[in-house]
């Protein structure tokens, strides 16, 4: 199954269960507090998805290491390169 | 641990115009193998350069032997990565391939070699993890790259934390099998590649890599990159 068919079967399979405890077709009634509660679930779950995007984006992004050593090194290896094979006859 | 043993290295460096980058990349390769006693090849496969590039690899062929570095060219409106790989594992006479760029932006590092004695089918490299990283990059930059790789973790949990940088080690039978079943093109077809092998259930290693911007010349991230890379998203979202 491609990952688009895994979201919409779990989504099919958590929007069914949310319908059928909050939107309560009779036959199936929670107390009403219950209801209540379970009706905004969706949006609630969004937000918090997008808190947790956002903070995890910002401690990633907080925490991208910068390699300085490693341009530093780079340029040495490049001096390194042209004065050999500059030496062994290598017209740049 | 063995010293190399049987076990053979093929690099495959398409290029475009890189008639500066190409012989400090061979230089660099060439003494990374040779320190690690690891027998290697270098297939460059070019696509017309008009800038001389042909004519530095040819230089190199002489100066390293042809058995060492082999310059293939293919003229072809439709070079892309995928296009390249094809054609240069046909040369290949490793049985392990080493995929990267040619423009130096790959700190070529003994690490990564090395990682393969994990016995993964793929090593991958990545700049998210351990002490990987990026040098030159604006804020913003960052934050695009950050923010793709977080969509993309979201949507197709590949298993693998950097699915856009190109610096790979395969098993030969296992690129082979991966280039049949991927259909991507450019560097999509590179996520597509890691998302594959991990339905195929091939072992995935991962090594930091230092991804330091171009040497020579610039790289663009504008908007249409972002856009293309959404679209390249959403299909392998959609089809894998």
């Amino acid at each position: 199954m491609t990952k688009l068919g895994q979201w919409l079967c779990g989504l099919a399979l958590l929007g069914s269960a949310w319908a059928a405890l909050a939107l309560a077709p009779p036959g199936l009634r929670l107390p009403a507090p219950y209801r209540q509660a379970l009706l905004p679930l969706p949006i609630y779950l969004l937000v918090v998805f997008g808190c947790y995007s956002l903070a995890t984006v910002g401690y990633r992004l907080a925490t991208f290491n910068d390699c300085e050593q490693a341009a530093a090194e780079l340029q040495e290896h490049i001096s390194a390169a042209r004065a050999d094979l500059r030496q062994r006859g290598l017209c740049f | 641990m063995e010293a190399g043993g049987a076990d053979k290295f093929s690099v495959l460096l398409p290029t475009y115009n890189e008639r500066e980058n190409l012989p400090l990349v061979v230089w660099l390769l060439a003494r990374t193998f040779r320190e690690s006693g690891n027998n290697f090849e270098i297939i460059i496969i070019d696509d017309g350069s008009p800038d001389g590039t042909q004519e530095i690899a040819e230089q190199l062929e002489k100066l390293y032997g042809s058995d060492k570095i082999v310059m293939r060219e293919i003229i072809s409106v439709l070079f892309s990565s995928g296009t390249a790989y094809i054609h240069g594992m046909k040369h290949a006479t490793g049985n392990f391939i080493v995929i990267m760029d040619a423009d130096l932006s790959h700190h070529v590092s003994l690490y990564f070699i090395k990682q393969k004695e994990g016995n993964f089918d793929i090593v991958s490299g990545t700049r998210y993890k351990g002490n990987g990283g990026v040098y030159g990059w604006d804020l913003k930059r960052k934050l695009i790259s950050r923010g793709a790789n977080f969509i993309t973790q979201v949507l197709l949990r590949p298993g693998a934390s950097d699915l856009t940088g190109s610096f790979r080690l395969y098993r030969k039978e296992v690129l082979q099998k991966l280039m049949e079943k991927c259909v991507s093109k450019g560097y999509v077809f590179q996520m597509e590649m890691i998302v594959r092998a991990r339905q195929l259930g091939y072992t995935i290693g991962e090594v930091p890599i230092s991804f330091v911007d171009r040497v020579y010349g610039e790289s663009k991230l504008g908007g249409n990159e972002i856009v293309s890379f959404l679209k390249g998203l959403l299909t392998l979202f959609a089809t894998t």
